[in-house]
């Protein structure tokens, strides 16, 4: 909430000058009312040689809380901003950037009325910001402010020195020093490129968010190497934020029983940020895998197919696309990736006679479910690897016990193929949310067991490049019941 | 014409009616049957087809529209029907067709269908339509085809289906005619009781009399007035079947008892009548022993086992009676499946390898608001479930016979004097319906619920939020075997008018003087994560008790499970869970406590620490991020506001102001550190238990705490790993000014030392308030400076405060109470034995609660 603008004079060009470009008179304290405090603007030093203007923004934590606080009992549009507990006061998030604005408007539109020319001038620039939230850190902060003409300080702030292992926090100590600069792009970059390195959840966006931005990138963003970024990350909020406060305010409160992060929790869909650092991009080995999948459920002539930990629908949208599957069932535990598959298959808008053969609903392979008997074919895509070990047996039992789909088919990464990944750190897993990965070895043992337990004949095939040395990225295990006539756990777990 | 015939024509016939029925009235056009209905019904019980056609198509003559506004009638009709109530079709309903689906439509919804035939003379129709605008030109074939069909129809309509067919012929005849409503004979609502209801006695005549004198009756009669209601089965297998009968048969006749039939009864009955059945499952008994009584009292059994009515609806419609359970759509209903699903059950249709019929479970499925009361299948014990309790404790088979008082809902049972008769197959050691070791189903847990409780009722919880549940059960929970209870929330005490404190323990010694606790202890509180710790004395108990380690799990099962209140583990590495549970284990061996409390495992409750351990996640984020903000802000925010004050600039009170909220975020900083230290491994973690909730057996949630914390101290003590750490209290006597001001001093000395606070519980744990209410089991008084952690730095400025007191706090304590009676019943449930489904439907419960729209600062 405060950060300093400082520049040197010479005899003929008093530093004082900044007063005039600013339209705030160095001797004077004044304060601007803004919807979440009020803004300050001081002078700490004022003479010919040097003149530093400081923005301070006393930010309302309780006004915060309470005007986050919209919408039904308890709940808040945005959870995060519904904490007292909260950096807003004190970082110069996108509420400063806001701030800036409104108190030095005339300034970012590069007008003064006393000092026409100079407004118009490059002028030594000392921009100091002690607590700036940077997502992407100082590297990041150096990517988007070096190109701009500015030399770059960005020390990481430490979370808290009491305790050094807990490492950096995301704040940085940020020191512009520029030469060619005007006053107005200045206030400019500050005002775009604060927000974007602000943490998503915390950033309001307005309606004519894409004006503003085109107004206050004039000139320099179309050029900067990272406009990519900065367009997507200034814009993309206004639809995570409402996705998010619509769909995960449930799992927010059990977080916070817990005193955990909702992000702990609420893994279940990957955190699409939309920043275009994590766009969608082709994953080869994801749709090598659907393929085999669809390959098998061909062979197996199956016709009404579970997609038990459907995800966001992907699998469900191929098997679409195929009529000879006329009853296609996608499950999750997820609510959030139940709606996003939802909102990917499109299937408000799908024609009656596509939607008939789709349905979607939450479920959990913990328990049994009457719902999932007597299909033709299950598929568990990269699912088993998500459930704790010792939670194995009960999924094992929902899935061949109970349901007892003729076919069933379950892939899940080989970890041995993991020292093929360059980026992956050795001994990490692929996925933060994987319990576990087995070896082919490993797999084989469970798979065998299983189909051994409940009367399933099992085939293991490669899915990917199968490696000589560590085999494929991943293994897949397809199980065939045993003839029904001969099956006695069949009979067995009727009777059950 | 009779003479009779004549009177009654003149007086005008009364046509008895049931109250839930669907009425068809079948007449040709113009025979006055809209008249009819206006006259005798009330306009909504009536459904005319000429308005549905008008509805369909804004025209009520228009032919073209009749099938869309059948459909609609039928709609509307079914309706109607499925809420109970009666229902007067206005149609012509002269053809055997339509009058088809209005008989299957009551069928559908269980109810008797009854026919009113307005029987007029042709000419007459065709006038009254003539007379009408809108009727003129009906050709008068129409008329012709309806008379001609009706008279056709008029010897069929009760072959057809019609359970009461009322012709009345002619005008004058139907112009007199009046309607009688009747209650259906199962309909009785008025009758409030008190109740004493029967389990099945199959001829167990001596302990039906002690069962009887337990009860208070004297000679069939209780000097009190209560009603005995019995569930049938009073026939069969057992030594005295003909005194039963003569017991029973008396008590109905002078109105000190109602019966409902069992199955057992009908088959007798249907031997009775000269039917060939089979004499087995004891029927050969009651054959053998009726042969010694006169054929008097044959007849009379006859006549008494033909009278009985397949369930009744009693007590302002909270209660229900029948022999093998009832589902909420048939009560009160009759047709044929009713009665037979009333006498026999429902089945699945398998055999089980006893060669029996296997049970439908349908009590698992019931949620509906009256209590159905049956027999039919022998159970250990009576236990309620969803609002249904079986009463069959399997008397003849050397169990006992089992009264429930309503509305008391106590049971009363006597002991069988012996095994009158072997039974096929050993006594289920389940609840109706559950299967000990049955996997968990989801529809166990899924969907908007209702949990019955015994301390408070039935508890429901909404769709969403068991959907939330689901996602954090399924995912991060432990195996749910090992997870037999979740900590209920904690309100905090109400808010203080104190100058700077928003929560002080004053408020919360006056709550419970109010609910009328004389005696609290106040508990430290840790400031860590709350724990729960199921200790098994070793693997194979667990393994036997909670059915662990085996089949899938790898190497030596688990001795138990160490979770959060959300039921997550706290340590992913197995092996630092079962470290602390062996240290547990060898304080409570220590301590001698698996013999003294005779278990060989137990549940408690405790506090992790320190915080930092599971919530570092949210203290880097969040907590240590604020610090760390207002660590790098501050400093410079303050010089920039002293040098420019040092240039005599007026700086008004910003400068005062800021120098303040950096004290204030100094003070957080300082708030949240208190909790944090670094452990490495299990090297500075320690655990504070609070309470024992369970062991082998019994729930000990009831146990007084100062006789759970000085359990709980010996186990401290010995303690010789430093991992347990004791609970610092005091005692308050709520009426005594002089104790509470000790309370609150203790309270101001612990938390100015930077103390977290402390919870107040009633010492006698589970209480209830003058309303018979459970009071709040404990409420939090957190300290002045840790509530910034809660609150945010700055909360304790003066404008702050002032603000922050507007908080509501009735909704996080309903929750608390709602939260608290299912982990009770949690606890309960283990303590019986219950099987796994059942508790964890009240775990799963708590969990799902917990994410119910509250302020979370509470």
């Amino acid at each position: 909430m405060f950060l300093t603008i400082s520049t040197t004079g010479t005899p003929g060009r008093p530093a004082t000058d900044l007063g005039f470009l600013l339209h705030k008179h160095p001797d004077k304290t004044q304060a601007f009312p803004t919807s979440y405090g009020t803004a300050h603007v001081l002078y700490p030093e004022a003479d010919a040689e040097r003149c530093t203007a400081a923005l301070l923004l006393e930010v309302d934590a309780v006004a915060l809380v309470r005007r986050g606080k919209g919408k039904g009992r308890g709940g808040a549009p945005d959870a995060a901003l519904a904490q007292y507990v909260n950096d807003r006061p004190y970082a110069a998030s996108s509420l400063l950037a806001v701030a800036l604005s409104s108190v030095f408007s005339s300034a970012m539109r590069g007008v003064c009325k006393a000092l026409p020319e100079r407004a118009g001038q490059p002028l030594p620039l000392r921009i100091e910001v002690p607590a700036l939230p940077a997502r992407g850190g100082p590297d990041l902060v150096r990517r988007l402010f070096e190109p701009l003409g500015w030399t770059v300080t960005a020390e990481p702030v430490p979370l808290d020195v009491r305790f050094p292992e807990w490492g950096d926090s995301r704040y940085v100590r940020l020191v512009l020093e520029g030469e060619t600069l005007t006053l107005a792009a200045a206030l400019r970059h500050l005002y775009v490129l604060l927000p974007v390195l602000d943490d998503a959840k915390h950033y309001w966006v307005a309606s004519d968010e894409v004006d503003k931005l085109l107004r206050a990138g004039e000139g320099w963003l179309p050029a900067h190497p990272e406009q990519q970024l900065i367009t997507s990350r200034y814009l993309s909020r206004r639809w995570s934020l409402t996705r998010e406060a619509r769909e995960r305010l449930e799992l927010v409160r059990l977080a916070e029983t817990d005193d955990s992060e909702v992000e702990e929790i609420d893994n279940a869909v990957e955190a699409d940020t939309g920043d275009g650092e994590a766009e969608e991009k082709p994953a080869p080995l994801a749709e090598q895998r659907r393929a085999a999948i669809m390959t098998v459920l061909r062979e197996s002539a199956a016709a009404r197919v579970l997609d038990l930990g459907c995800g966001q629908g992907q699998l469900v949208q191929a098997l679409l696309k195929e009529p000879r599957f006329t009853e296609i069932v996608g499950v999750d535990v997820s609510v959030r990736a139940l709606a996003i598959a939802s909102r990917r298959l499109k299937l408000d808008r799908m024609g009656e006679r596509q939607a008939a053969r789709v349905r979607l609903f939450q479920g959990s392979l913990a328990y049994t479910d009457s719902r999932l008997k007597g299909y033709d074919a299950a598929v568990l895509s990269e699912v088993v690897e998500h459930v704790d070990l010792p939670r194995l047996p009960a999924l094992e039992y929902a899935v061949f016990g109970s349901a007892r789909p003729r076919t069933v088919v379950v892939t899940t990464p080989n970890v041995e193929y993991n020292v093929r990944w360059e980026t992956l750190p050795a001994g990490h897993v692929r996925h933060g949310d994987h319990r576990f990965e087995w070896t082919r070895e490993e797999f084989r043992a469970w798979a065998g067991a299983v189909g051994e337990r409940h009367g399933y004949d099992v085939e293991f095939r490669p899915v990917g490049p199968d490696d000589l040395e560590v085999g494929p990225p991943t293994q897949m295990a397809v199980f065939r019941k045993k003839d029904d006539v001969n099956d006695v756990k069949d009979k067995e777990a009727k009777a059950a | 014409m009779s003479n009779e015939t004549a009177k009654t024509l003149k007086q005008g016939r009364a046509l008895p009616v049931t109250d839930l029925s669907l009425v068809v009235l079948v007449g040709a056009s113009g025979s006055g049957k809209s008249t009819f209905a206006r006259r005798h019904f009330r306009p909504t019980e009536v459904i005319s087809s000429d308005f549905c056609r008008g509805l369909v198509s804004d025209d009520e003559n228009d032919q073209s529209a009749t099938k869309d506004a059948f459909d609609v009638l039928h709609y509307i009709a079914g309706k109607r029907l499925a809420a109970g109530r009666r229902t007067v079709v206005d149609a012509t309903s002269v053809q055997p067709d339509a009058r088809r689906q209005l008989i299957d439509l009551a069928k559908r919804h269980d109810v008797l269908p009854i026919a009113i035939v307005l029987d007029v003379p042709e000419e007459v129709c065709a006038e009254r339509n003539a007379a009408r605008a809108d009727r003129a030109d009906m050709p008068r074939r129409v008329v012709q085809r309806h008379t001609r069909e009706l008279r056709r129809s008029l010897r069929h309509l009760e072959r057809e289906g019609f359970r009461k067919v009322h012709v009345l012929r002619g005008v004058e005849e139907v112009e007199n005619a009046t309607v009688v409503t009747e209650k259906r004979f199962n309909d009785l609502t008025h009758l409030t009781g008190p109740f004493d209801i029967i389990g099945d006695v199959h001829g167990c005549s001596a302990e039906l009399e002690a069962l009887l004198g337990k009860l208070g009756y004297v000679d069939g009669v209780h000097p009190e007035g209560r009603t005995a209601v019995f569930v049938g089965d009073l026939v069969d297998r057992g030594p005295d079947t003909p005194g039963v009968l003569r017991r029973v048969m008396a008590m109905v006749r002078s109105g000190d008892a109602l019966c409902v039939p069992g199955n057992h009864e009908n088959k007798y009955g249907r031997h009775l009548k000269g039917r060939k059945v089979q004499h087995t499952h004891g029927l050969a008994e009651t054959i053998e022993q009726m042969e010694g009584e006169s054929e008097e009292f044959r007849a009379e059994v006859r006549e008494f086992i033909d009278g009985l009515v397949s369930h009744y609806v009693l007590d302002g419609g909270r209660l229900v009676v029948c022999h093998a359970g009832l589902p909420e759509k048939y009560h009160g209903r009759t047709s044929g499946r009713v009665r037979s699903h009333a006498l026999y059950g429902d089945t699945t249709g398998e055999t089980d390898e006893f060669g029996l019929p296997v049970r439908y479970p349908w009590a698992e499925e019931y949620r509906g608001r009256a209590a159905v009361v049956y027999g039919h299948t022998p159970v250990p014990q009576a236990t309620w479930l969803n609002n249904t309790i079986c009463l069959d404790t399997g008397a003849v088979f050397g169990g006992s016979l089992t009264a429930l008082r309503w509305p008391e809902r106590e049971l009363v049972d006597v002991p069988a004097e012996r095994v009158w008769y072997e039974p096929a197959k050993p006594l289920a050691t389940e609840a109706p319906g559950g299967h000990e070791g049955r996997p968990l189903d989801l529809a166990d847990v899924h969907g908007r619920r209702i949990v019955e409780t015994r301390h408070s009722g039935r508890i429901s919880v909404r769709e969403e939020n068991a959907a939330a549940a689901l996602e954090v059960m399924s995912r991060f929970a432990v195996d749910p075997r090992l997870l037999p209870y979740l900590p209920p929330t904690m309100a905090p005490t109400a808010t203080s008018r104190v100058d700077g404190y928003l929560e002080h323990p004053a408020e919360a010694f006056a709550q419970y003087r109010e609910d009328g606790v004389a005696r609290v202890v106040c508990e430290e509180k840790h400031m860590g994560s709350r724990a729960v710790a199921l200790v098994c004395r070793d693997a194979e108990t667990a393994r036997r008790r909670f059915g662990v380690g085996t089949g899938g799990d790898v190497g030596e099962g688990p001795t138990g499970s160490l979770y959060t209140r959300t039921g997550r583990p706290f340590f992913d590495d197995r092996s630092v869970t079962e470290e602390i549970l062996g240290r547990i284990r060898e304080a409570v061996a220590a301590a001698g406590l698996w013999d003294e409390l005779a278990t060989d495992w137990l549940l408690l409750d405790a506090e992790l620490m320190p915080w930092s351990l599971k919530a570092s996640g949210l203290l880097r984020t969040q907590y240590a991020a604020v610090g760390a903000a207002s660590g790098a802000a501050f400093p410079g925010a303050l010089a920039a506001l002293e040098g420019t004050a040092a240039r005599g600039v007026d700086v008004g009170g910003l400068l005062a102001r800021q120098r303040e909220r950096a004290a204030d975020a100094a003070a957080f900083t300082e708030a949240y550190r208190r909790y944090c230290w670094p452990t490495d491994g299990l090297e500075g973690v320690r655990l504070a238990p609070f309470q024992i909730l369970a062991v082998q057996g019994r729930s000990l949630a009831g146990l007084p705490h100062d006789e759970q914390l000085a359990l709980i101290d010996r186990m401290v003590e010995h303690d010789g790993s430093g991992l347990l750490q004791t609970t610092r209290r005091l005692y308050v006597d709520t009426g005594d000014a002089e104790s509470v001001r000790a309370g609150v001093d203790w309270w101001l000395e612990m938390t100015g030392r930077g103390g977290e606070g402390m919870v107040v519980k009633p010492v006698g744990a589970v209480v209830r308030d003058e309303q018979g209410r459970l009071v709040q089991p404990g409420i939090k008084c957190r300290g002045r400076e840790y509530l910034r952690i809660i609150y945010g730095p700055e909360y304790t400025r003066p404008d702050n405060l002032a603000r922050l007191r507007g908080r509501f706090l009735n909704h996080k304590r309903s929750l608390a109470i709602r939260e608290y009676a299912l982990g009770l019943e949690a606890l309960d449930r283990l303590a019986e034995g219950e099987p796994l489904w059942r508790v964890h439907e009240a775990v799963f419960g708590v969990l799902a609660l917990e994410s119910e729209p509250v302020d979370p600062r509470l």
